[in-house]
């Protein structure tokens, strides 16, 4: 039998993981892969609770971050792709002019 | 003591009701004359002297109304404008006070001024900043004006501090030579030590009596604790000490000698150091009621007249020696106002007589340096009866009136002062008229010293010098000064006439003066003497071009008996040394606090800015272990 503890284990998995890439990843197509796993592992831990307390707010509120992240993909894909071809890399650590 | 008639002051009528235009006239003439530049070159001068002339014509006008009127409508105030409107209890009306003081002061200041202006005419004919000259003389003679008519202390002290300006300009007229801008400043900054305590006293009054008109304060001041009294009266004397150069402000006005001849004329005559009488005199009401302050400015008096008598004997510049019989006369007439009502018509007497002939006597030694290129050192001259006999016969009435022969006119104006001086009884009477009595020996000393050593004997002057008889520009005014002379001490003495003139502001003296004929025997005779000395001394023997030596009393005296060694040393270097120490606190302490808050400051934040790497994992980092913190701390609230 599958109970929410397992639901939310993976959910704790998967946020590390993307948390993790974040934290090291220079690329920044993955590191914004890590994000959106971040926001997934979340809105598993919403549907589990969800379904456990057989309401539908934590639904809805997945719903929500969908919509959120999908528009936030738009607006970083964007910012990506201008500065790649401004400096010809998409690694996060060569996007330091604002320093000094 | 019964308080004076002065309090009685009736409105303005008739001339008096356009008193200000005394005011007016060499105000016009001075801002016509500064702020028109050099287009008023060319008449600048003749301005001066017509303003100057003017304001005297007024003064007549107005002494001749008041001879027309009789008791207390003789003083008339004359309201010009409310200065500060009642701000609480403190309200400024600007008023002139025309009343029998004031006026003698107007004509003394109008007339003699006139005369040395006119003289300047022919003084400073060759200099190029003459119009400048006449505008600041003509700011002098309007500051005079308005201390002594103002009809309060405010307006007193606004006069007061506009002689002090026009005294540091004209002192310091020369400006491009080194040594008048130093004198200058110190003559500003001794009058200031002096103003501080005019200052205090009318900080004083009004705490006391809420008012700092005359008629306020003099209604009041017999209500006042004696202590309060005392200590307006010495604060008084402290602000006319700084002004009339007595004792311990004496030291600026041996170096005020840096100005032109006119300015020291007019600064010892008719204005200025006559400033700190007028105010002892105008403030009769309240050194009537403190014989402690009265003490006080009989002794500084006396000490002054001494100390100035001794600084002219052994000064071979002759405008220094004039400058030290200036202080020493000038301590007379102190001595006089100390003496209370008895004394106060007599200084203004004495005042009003040493006008006379100490514009006289300067304007001759300014002749005599005008003719000799500027050359001063009375052992350089010699012989100059022969080449310039006006200047010797004016300068010998001014000569005899300072020393006090009858009939001229210091006789009849000093003697009483050591009449009255005597008369005062006691100890302390004796010995101010003692010490009275040797002043006027010593004065007999020094003057027959400067008449022997600049017109008897041999010539000494350079081969370069050509002197001759100045102008008639010049001269003119020296006859007139040198009539007043002879004529000004028995005319205001005859019958006692300036002191019931005098008596509605002064107060009556309460035994009238005849001549007490052994005193002023014994006065005359110390005279003779001193001057038979100065005979024997400078007269029968050869003066040494190169000046000796001397003893020790007159390398002393010439170094202005160490006044200036005693400012230097009692107050120039202690000042030095708190200022020092202000400045060593000041950069250690307050500015090491501030600078070191500012320092860890600076340096912590430089600590701080190395966790800024730039990189937006790090960032991140931070963003996570914060959030990490704030769900434990979450958690730990709820638990």
């Amino acid at each position: 039998m599958i109970s929410p503890a397992h639901y939310i284990a993976l959910a704790v998995i998967l946020f590390v993981i993307g948390g993790v890439g974040v934290l090291i990843r220079r690329n920044a197509l993955v590191v914004f892969m890590c994000v959106e796993l971040m926001l997934n592992a979340v809105n598993l831990s919403f549907i589990a609770f969800a379904r456990m307390h057989g309401t539908l707010d934590g639904q809805v509120i997945a719903f929500f971050v969908m919509v959120v992240a999908a528009a936030e993909v738009v607006v970083g894909l964007a910012i990506l792709t201008s500065i790649f071809r401004a400096r010809k890399s998409v690694s996060v650590d060569d996007a330091n002019l604002l320093k000094n | 003591m019964t308080l004076t008639s002065a309090e009685v002051t009736l409105p303005a009528v008739g001339a008096v009701h356009a008193a200000w235009l005394l005011l007016a006239f060499p105000s016009f003439g001075a801002a016509v004359l500064l702020l028109g530049g050099k287009r008023t070159n060319a008449w600048g001068h003749l301005l001066g002297v017509t303003m100057s002339l003017a304001s005297f014509v007024y003064g007549v006008a107005l002494f001749a109304q008041m001879l027309g009127e009789r008791g207390a409508g003789r003083s008339r105030d004359d309201h010009v404008y409310t200065w500060v409107p009642a701000i609480g209890r403190f309200h400024v009306p600007i008023g002139l006070q025309i009343d029998q003081l004031s006026i003698c002061f107007v004509l003394l200041i109008t007339g003699v001024g006139s005369l040395i202006l006119i003289y300047a005419v022919g003084y400073m004919a060759a200099d190029p900043d003459r119009r400048r000259f006449f505008g600041y003389l003509n700011l002098f003679i309007a500051a005079m004006l308005l201390l002594v008519t103002a009809d309060n202390y405010v307006g007193l002290y606004i006069g007061w501090e506009g002689v002090g300006l026009a005294s540091y300009l004209l002192i310091g007229f020369w400006y491009y030579n080194p040594a008048p801008p130093v004198a200058a400043k110190k003559a500003f900054v001794a009058n200031r030590v002096g103003d501080a305590g005019l200052t205090l006293a009318i900080f004083l009054m009004f705490a006391q009596f809420g008012s700092v008109s005359f008629a306020g304060v003099f209604s009041q001041v017999h209500n006042a604790s004696p202590g309060v009294v005392t200590a307006l009266g010495l604060l008084l004397l402290l602000g006319a000490c700084g002004k009339s150069a007595q004792l311990p402000l004496q030291s600026w006005l041996l170096d005020a000698m840096e100005g032109p001849t006119p300015v020291s004329a007019l600064i010892h005559a008719a204005t200025m150091v006559t400033a700190g009488v007028y105010l002892i005199v105008r403030s009769a009401p309240i050194f009537n009621l403190s014989s402690d302050a009265r003490l006080v400015v009989t002794i500084v008096g006396a000490a002054t007249a001494l100390f100035g008598a001794l600084i002219g004997c052994a000064k071979d510049d002759i405008k220094k020696a004039l400058a030290g019989s200036t202080m020493s006369q000038i301590g007379y007439m102190m001595l006089a106002a100390g003496l209370g009502p008895v004394g106060y018509a007599l200084a203004i007497a004495h005042l009003l007589a040493h006008g006379f002939f100490k514009a006289g006597l300067f304007l001759g030694a300014g002749a005599v340096k005008h003719e000799m290129n500027d050359e001063v050192d009375m052992r350089r001259f010699g012989g100059l009866a022969t080449v310039m006999k006006i200047t010797f016969v004016t300068f010998t009435f001014g000569y005899l009136a300072i020393i006090g022969i009858p009939p001229f006119s210091g006789f009849f104006t000093k003697d009483p002062i050591i009449e009255a001086a005597f008369a005062k009884g006691g100890t302390s009477g004796a010995l101010l008229g003692t010490a009275a009595v040797i002043g006027a020996g010593i004065t007999a000393f020094y003057m027959t010293r400067v008449m022997f050593m600049t017109f008897a004997g041999r010539k000494r002057w350079d081969d370069g010098a050509h002197p001759h008889e100045a102008p008639p520009v010049m001269t003119s005014p020296m006859v007139i000064l040198a009539v007043g002379s002879l004529c000004a001490g028995g005319f205001l003495m005859f019958s006692n006439r300036l002191i019931d003139f005098l008596a509605p502001v002064t107060g009556t003296p309460p035994l009238s003066h005849g001549f007490l004929a052994p005193i002023s025997d014994i006065s005359l005779a110390v005279v003779v003497a001193g001057a038979a000395v100065a005979w024997a001394m400078y007269g029968r023997r050869e003066v040494p071009v190169t000046a000796p030596r001397g003893s020790f009393a007159t390398v002393a005296a010439r170094k202005d008996l160490y006044g200036d060694a005693f400012n230097e040393s009692v107050l120039m270097r202690p000042g030095q040394w708190l200022t020092r120490l202000s400045v060593f606190f000041d950069n250690r302490g307050v500015d090491g606090l501030v600078n070191s808050v500012a320092a860890s400051m600076g340096g912590t934040s430089g600590r701080l800015r190395r966790s800024q790497t730039g990189f937006v994992r790090s960032y991140a980092l931070f963003m996570l272990a914060g959030a990490v913190i704030v769900v434990f701390a979450l958690l730990l609230v709820r638990l």
